[in-house]
């Protein structure tokens, strides 16, 4: 298949594996930004393939993992109501909330839906008129303007039933703390490519001017992967950090204007919760007033959620590169993606779920419960 | 008697079976077991599915088995397809094909099958009359006749459209003994053909993905394919049909049941190219993707080329490719990924759903 298979050719990764392991004078700590990426890692054995030369640290781009427990709760808490229908990407129905996930809803008689695409929500608000039809709208920049398409799209043919329970998360905030924490090891970025084919690479520069830290801008096939952890190593052997583009196929520097400009429309930058983090400024989105017809915060009427973590779940440092995932003490005994603890077990685009799903190194959940 | 002309047959020839007016459908009352009951027997399901057994009107088929038949198979299968019409398909020709191949795994040649039909009051008789036609043709095709059956109706929004039932039995030859506790270190795994074709077809309707060219189901009886390998390769030691949960899943359940490592050659595995697009759009891992065509054989090395050899010769075998070996270690399955890595083939823990980014 074009555009896939030579980014996925075994001789050009093994070339780059080469020039990577060849011009690294040492070994340098990388952190990739987004799940997928920690999944195509850990799927083709990338890491193990420069092992020598570069750590990998898997980072915080896992919107599902990312989302607030108190978000699911809320979710859970609009699903149950019997005038309304529940949708939202498949991942985030599995990820449970303190009474449960959402998939649990369903059997106990929510209606609870999986769409590929907010638009597909709004639409089945235009065919129930009778219900009111809530997205849980999660994830980067890189499903916000989708989500923005389908709230004007729903409010241009005058539906009142189309709400969104917004919970989008912001990239650059997060590198930022990453960068600003005093314990962090990473030296370079492996920045996410689909992020940054909506927003662009501008909004990283000031990240690099501060913190001297490589960001590539990245794909997502164990070429791209591959090519863009070689270009951090250069620009660290010349000790010259800026923002560069491995994923040209897709990323321009400003970015996609169009998507943009739906998004700041429909919303604005706000301090967000993290899950396993805590509040980033400006780490996330949040309608703007004049959108507040959209906002399914309504349907909440108030009502109160607190949701605290399970004490065991380390998330967040899984999520900042602190733990390796087959660290953690839970780590495939108590934890497993039938029965996690946290979110990055759930999501196919945690980190902990990668490496449940793809070490032959790991334990096996057999000898484990012997 | 015999001089008296055939009634019936006359007035076939002149009045063919009533069929249903345009736009009736199925009411509660063609489940109550009385006259509507009746007539949909006779007039929509007897001249889809007719055979003397099923002709006899009984409540159930008596069979008699040829002299020496050895071991007895039997199993059974529902299904519950949304759409119940897909390219390539229906729930009809699905739901013979499933449990002949089911049999066909165990090396039964299969006999006869029952079919039981649960109907959502509402569902339009030409639809039902199109599923019913496609479960006589495709057991026609098979030799294999639909013996017994039954009929319930469930209340509009209690149903999807149709569900359906089929058990069937077979006959198992002397001295064959196919399941995973025989599969041996050293066996090579064949699978039939390319996968995941039913999974992504009833996939892009479902998710209305339009494509160049439509993926059709790879939905066929396996029988005849499963007498050809087993001529050459009589020392096969598991067959599957990697129905739900596709080659992945199948493979994983041998590997657990045998307590051996499969290792699976990713490279190797046949894809179609569509297969691998809607696979690409939607996030998913045409390992896992439903096959309802296929299967996968564990055949002594010392039988495997023999035995690649015979599938191809059979058009439902055509793409057929050694994709796998057995080997000594924990019951897993490990993938040797196209860049040379070695990564273990997780089961997912629920089915399949679309990524987020």
């Amino acid at each position: 298949m074009r555009y896939v298979d030579e980014y996925r050719d075994p001789v050009a990764v093994q070339r780059l594996a080469e020039a990577i392991r060849a011009r690294a004078t040492r070994r340098y700590t990388l952190m990739e930004v987004c799940g997928g990426q920690t999944h195509a890692i850990l799927a083709s054995g990338l890491d193990a393939l420069v092992a020598d030369r570069v750590e990998l640290l898997h980072g915080p781009g896992c919107p599902v993992c990312v989302t607030p427990l108190e978000t699911l709760d809320r979710a859970r808490l609009l699903a149950e109501r019997p005038d309304v229908v529940l949708c939202s990407f498949g991942d985030m129905l599995r990820v449970p909330g303190s009474r449960g996930d959402l998939l649990a809803a369903r059997t106990h008689g929510a209606d609870v839906r999986v769409v590929y695409s907010p638009l597909d929500a709004a639409r089945l608000a235009e065919r129930l008129p009778d219900r009111q039809v809530v997205f849980l709208a999660v994830g980067f920049e890189t499903t916000a303007p989708a989500v923005a398409g389908a709230g004007r799209w729903a409010l241009e043919r005058g539906l009142t039933n189309f709400r969104l329970l917004v919970s989008h998360v912001r990239v650059p905030p997060a590198l930022e703390a990453i960068c600003g924490a005093p314990d962090s090891r990473v030296e370079g970025f492996l920045a996410a490519g689909h992020v940054c084919t909506v927003m662009g690479t501008e909004e990283y520069e000031p990240i690099v001017r501060r913190h001297r830290v490589p960001i590539v801008a990245t794909g997502f096939e164990p070429v791209d992967i591959l090519h863009g952890v070689l270009m951090a190593v250069e620009q660290l052997e010349r000790d010259e950090p800026k923002v560069e583009i491995q994923y040209t196929r897709a990323v321009r520097r400003g970015g996609n204007p169009a998507a943009q400009a739906l998004v700041d429309d429909v919303f604005e930058v706000a301090d967000r919760a993290w899950r396993g983090i805590g509040v980033l400024p400006g780490g996330g989105l949040r309608l703007r007033a004049r959108y507040a017809g959209l906002d399914a915060e309504a349907l909440l009427e108030g009502r109160a959620v607190e949701a605290p973590e399970p004490a065991a779940c380390r998330a967040g440092d899984v999520l900042r590169g602190r733990l390796r995932p087959p660290d953690c003490p839970e780590f495939g005994r108590t934890c497993s993606p039938e029965h996690p603890l946290g979110a990055p077990m759930v999501s196919s685009e945690g980190a902990c779920a990668a490496y449940f799903a793809y070490r032959t190194d790991r334990d096996g959940p057999k000898e484990d419960a012997a | 008697m015999t001089d008296a002309p055939d009634l019936d047959a006359l007035q076939a020839a002149v009045c063919p079976l009533p069929t249903a007016a345009e736009g009736e459908r199925v009411s509660l009352a063609h489940g109550a077991g009385l006259g509507a009951s009746a007539r949909l027997f006779e007039e929509l399901v007897l001249p889809a599915l007719g055979n003397p057994a099923l002709e006899a009107r009984h409540d159930g088929a008596v069979l008699p088995l040829p002299a020496g038949a050895g071991r007895i198979a039997f199993t059974t299968d529902t299904f519950v397809v949304s759409p119940l019409e897909f390219p390539g398909g229906d729930i009809g020709v699905l739901a013979v094909h499933g449990t002949l191949n089911d049999l066909a795994m165990c090396g039964a040649r299969p006999l006869a099958l029952s079919c039981g039909l649960v109907l959502e009051e509402g569902l339009p008789l030409e639809r039902l009359r199109g599923l019913v036609g496609s479960m006589g043709r495709a057991a026609r095709a098979a030799g294999v006749p639909i013996v017994t059956g039954d009929t319930k109706v469930v209340e509009h929004g209690k149903g999807d459209g149709a569900f359906v039932n089929t058990a069937g039995f077979g006959l198992v030859p002397e001295g064959r003994d196919l399941r995973p506790a025989r599969v041996r270190g050293g066996d090579v795994v064949l699978v039939s053909g390319p996968i995941g074709q039913h999974g992504a077809a009833v996939l892009s309707v479902r998710e209305g993905i339009e494509l160049e060219s439509e993926i059709q189901s790879d939905t066929a009886a396996l029988p005849e394919l499963v007498e050809t390998l087993l001529t050459v390769a009589p020392g096969t030691t598991c067959l599957r049909d990697p129905t739900r949960g596709g080659l992945g899943a199948s493979l994983c359940e041998v590997a657990s049941a045998a307590s051996l490592e499969v290792e699976l050659f990713e490279q190797e595995v046949p894809v179609d190219a569509q297969v691998r697009a809607v696979c690409e759009l939607l996030g998913l891992d045409p390992l896992f993707l439903a096959c309802e065509g296929r299967l996968v054989a564990f055949v002594p090395p010392s039988e495997a080329d023999a035995a690649l050899a015979a599938l191809r010769t059979d058009p439902l075998g055509a793409g057929a490719a050694r994709v796998g070996r057995v080997c000594d270690g924990p019951g897993r399955v490990v993938v040797e990924t196209r860049i040379g890595g070695r990564r273990l083939l997780p089961l997912p823990a629920g089915d399949p759903l679309p990524r987020i980014c």
